[in-house]
């Protein structure tokens, strides 16, 4: 256990004697040494990232859980993690993985070939005992994978129904986490693991009060050696006020997500750390490739050029994002083509391409807004902008705004025939997902319902075409053809942040915006 | 009647919930709800079958003092209801009290200085409780006590080290309970003052400062005790108001309540959390009134007879 009170036990022994009250500046500052506490920004969902669903959650399980495969440092690009090495089938569907030996669950059980087979059966055979313990929701991004054997105590190959390059940068993110569970403890707890957790991270988990803390403490038998920190304490501080207010009372130590109009208190201190760090995430609009007046491309390219982009990352964002220019995020430094440039702010070309496509006179269209989202930034005020810029070139937009769970059930498979636009937002760990999912021909949540034979064979390319640089130079291409054909308006790359207190040292924030504390410290 | 009105609440709140747009399995799956993905999940969830089948077997679950199991926090729903229970009833019964120790006092006082300064000034400040919201005087509260002085914790109930004690729990809940309690208290001082004005024109008041008696025991145990009469149904009311508005102020003060619980579950579409929550809501207020109700009854013999 940990040495400072952070067991049960210990808060009830250490409660008779402190009396917070009446005494000034009692309050302040009450987070001991070597463990860091965290302002999170929801409620904690599962401790089982099988069936963890949202990215809060992955920032607290990438600290319990290893998988196969980690990403770099500063990089969405793979390197070994419990995994040592591995290959690939010339035809691309077996995935051939060497583990790490020596390596023991949180509650002393090993790690092996057996274990990873386990979980990966757990999750895709319904027929499995443990299968039960679900919904897995979002299982499937891992890829289609048919079936895991065990080819020696630590070697595991997963058997792919069809070639699908992703699922290496799919191992290794978030959902990856599943491949190091502890199947003892799933055995253990039954439906109940989604309290207690159990896998082979850097910390252990310890206590989980509803609303009020997750705990977790150093696992000092970890295989890349004992973290620094003794223990992490997530505290979920759902208002983003609240979150600010907390971090400058000294009641935490770290807050991930500080709302825009708070960043320059807190840059502007000495007794701060401010970091940021865009991610793989793009904020676009989805046009109606079906219908006048989307269907022509020059009126899709006048959109682009009408939107001040550079206005709405500086004025309504406040700087928290970057002006995009394509699918891709830049953040996929590997894939991204650095020659593309966004759209300019160019309302003259925009006009004369309406002009050119018939729409001199300008026509009405619905746009739908939503209130909130992941990922969505200030929807509203990013409508509203968006709004004046479409109407100085003539398209004049009537915004109607929907809660996000509706708006989503409108959008998805297709926008309504009568809508134009809307907006939304996407997060992914691979090129591939965000054209697979969104603009291949009758692609599920193609919305705008796009078509273009190049792109979806380029996608089919990509998918099957698992040396890296072969695959970056089929995605540079899509992007240069989606840059022309402009399915969407590229509007943003977010920029995750955080702010910590000038004690805490050795943290960096990464592209996959998940939070991982083993190598920070606190001074 | 308790048990008409909670099954009357479970049936609305199933209902409106369920009838709201977007279903569980979709705030669940995001961009990612597929129509195929969507399918699979909702009837994972148990939630392909048709409304009423639903409701029979919620309700069947419910008689066996089973509320269902959360599908987004994975857990029972009465474990979470009743971790969650505590701090909201905590929070809303010392913002009811700070409610009737301030408000009472000083609504007699409004009343027996009618017209004089004090009346005046406590109309006045009336006026700006009733006015102000109570998410922003929660904010304000934060930033000056809070983050400028320091005096109280911003939130949260106890410390996440060595805290949990009766002084660290009381240390947490001042800021968010004179939150809470600023527009109870308000309307309590009005209602008193108005109660109390009525009783002291009465005749008998008058026959007893005529027999002599002192002044504070005419006010105090001769018209206070009538104008109670008027006064408790309101208290019973401004508890509904509370449990309400503790709502916003636990997510504002990070109160690990059941209002806080709430509002996340519903943006999860987390209905089986909804349902209990509410019913559970709903039943601490019908006992709340119930006992006022039993105590105007003691106090006012004609509503026994």
């Amino acid at each position: 256990m940990i040495d400072v009170p952070l067991s049960r036990r210990a808060l009830l022994a250490g409660a008779a004697s402190i009396s917070a009250f009446g005494l000034p500046r009692l309050a302040r500052a009450d987070t001991p040494q070597d463990v860091l506490v965290i302002g999170h920004v929801a409620e904690l969902q599962t401790l089982d990232p099988a069936q963890a669903v949202t990215i809060s959650d992955f920032r607290i399980l990438c600290n319990i859980y290893d998988s196969l495969l980690h990403y770099k440092d500063g990089s969405l690009e793979v390197e070994p993690g419990l995994a040592q090495s591995w290959t690939i089938s010339p035809d691309g569907k077996t995935y051939a993985f060497t583990l790490r030996q020596g390596v023991k669950f949180h509650d002393g059980s090993d790690f092996n070939a057996e274990s990873v087979k386990f979980n990966f059966d757990r999750v895709l055979d319904a027929n499995h005992p443990y299968h039960n313990t679900g919904p897995f929701p979002f299982v499937f991004t891992i890829g289609p994978v048919e079936r895991v054997t065990v080819d020696g105590p630590y070697v595991v190959s997963l058997h792919l129904k069809e070639p699908y390059a992703p699922a290496l940068t799919m191992l290794a993110g978030a959902i990856g986490g599943l491949a190091g569970i502890s199947p003892a403890a799933v055995k253990q707890y039954g439906k109940d693991f989604s309290r207690h957790g159990g896998g082979t991270g850097p910390f252990k988990f310890v206590e989980w009060v509803s609303g009020q803390r997750i705990v977790l403490e150093r696992n000092v038998d970890y295989w890349r050696g004992a973290p620094k920190l003794a223990g992490l304490v997530f505290r979920p501080i759902v208002d983003e006020n609240a979150r600010v207010s907390e971090m400058m009372s000294g009641g935490t130590d770290i807050t991930i997500e500080v709302p825009p109009d708070n960043i320059a208190t807190f840059t502007a201190s000495a007794d701060y750390t401010f970091y940021q760090q865009p991610g793989p995430h793009l904020w676009y609009l989805v046009l109606n490739t079906k219908t006048k007046p989307f269907d022509d491309k020059r009126v899709r390219q006048a959109a682009n050029f009408a939107i001040n982009k550079g206005a709405l990352v500086d004025d309504v964002l406040k700087g928290t994002a970057t002006v995009a220019d394509g699918i891709t995020p830049p953040a996929f430094t590997w894939a991204h083509d650095d020659a593309l440039k966004p759209y300019p702010y160019d309302p003259a070309k925009a006009k004369a391409l309406m002009a050119e496509a018939g729409y001199a006179n300008g026509i009405d269209v619905t746009f739908y807004v939503t209130e909130s989202g992941s990922g969505m930034l200030s929807p509203v005020l990013m409508g509203t902008a968006i709004q004046a810029d479409l109407a100085a070139v003539g398209i004049r937009c009537k915004i109607e705004t929907y809660e996000w769970n509706t708006f989503l059930g409108k959008i998805i498979p297709n926008l309504p025939e009568n809508v134009a636009l809307a907006e939304l937002s996407f997060m992914t760990q691979d090129p591939d997902m965000h054209p697979a999912l969104a603009l291949r021909t009758g692609a599920a949540v193609n919305s705008g319902g796009f078509s273009d034979p190049k792109i979806d064979a380029l996608i089919d390319g990509g998918r099957a075409e698992t040396d890296p640089v072969k695959r970056a130079a089929i995605y540079r291409q899509m992007q240069e053809v989606l840059y022309d054909e402009a399915p969407w308006v590229y509007v943003a790359n977010w920029k995750q942040n955080a702010v910590s207190s000038a004690r805490v040292k050795g943290f960096e924030l990464h592209p996959s915006f998940t939070t991982r504390f083993y190598e920070t410290s606190k001074s | 009647m308790v048990v008409p009105v909670l099954v009357g609440v479970s049936v609305i709140v199933f209902l409106v919930i369920n009838l709201i747009p977007g279903d569980p399995a979709r705030a669940i799956l995001g961009t990612f709800a597929t129509p195929a993905n969507t399918a699979e999940l909702t009837q994972q969830l148990g939630l392909d079958r048709p409304l009423p089948v639903q409701y029979l077997v919620w309700v069947g679950h419910l008689l066996h003092g089973d509320l269902g199991r959360s599908y987004i926090l994975h857990k029972p729903v009465l474990d979470e209801v009743l971790d969650r229970l505590f701090p909201t009833l905590l929070l809303a019964g010392a913002a009811l009290v700070l409610a009737g120790v301030v408000g009472i006092p000083l609504g007699i006082t409004a009343a027996v200085r009618q017209n004089g300064w004090q009346d005046k000034l406590i109309t006045v400040s009336v006026l700006v409780g009733i006015s102000t919201p109570s998410f922003w005087l929660g904010m304000l509260l934060i930033f000056w006590f809070g983050v400028r002085l320091a005096w109280l914790p911003v939130g949260g109930m106890m410390r996440m080290f060595g805290g949990g004690g009766v002084g660290d729990v009381a240390s947490h809940l001042v800021l968010p309970a004179v939150t809470l309690a600023a527009v109870a208290t308000a309307v309590l001082v009005r209602l008193t003052r108005g109660a109390m004005l009525e009783v002291l024109r009465q005749d008998y008041v008058r026959t007893a400062r005529a027999k002599g008696l002192t002044e504070g025991r005419v006010i105090y145990v001769h018209a206070f005790r009538n104008a109670l009469v008027g006064i408790i149904p309101v208290i019973g009311l401004q508890a509904g108001f509370v449990l309400g508005g503790a709502v916003y102020i636990e997510t504002v003060f990070q109160w690990p309540g059941i209002g806080r619980m709430l509002v996340s579950a519903i943006s999860t579409r987390d209905i089986l959390l909804v349902q209990g929550g509410v019913l559970v809501v709903a039943s601490a207020y019908v006992i709340v009134n119930l006992l006022t109700d039993l105590a105007q009854s003691m106090l006012d013999p004609r509503i026994r007879a």
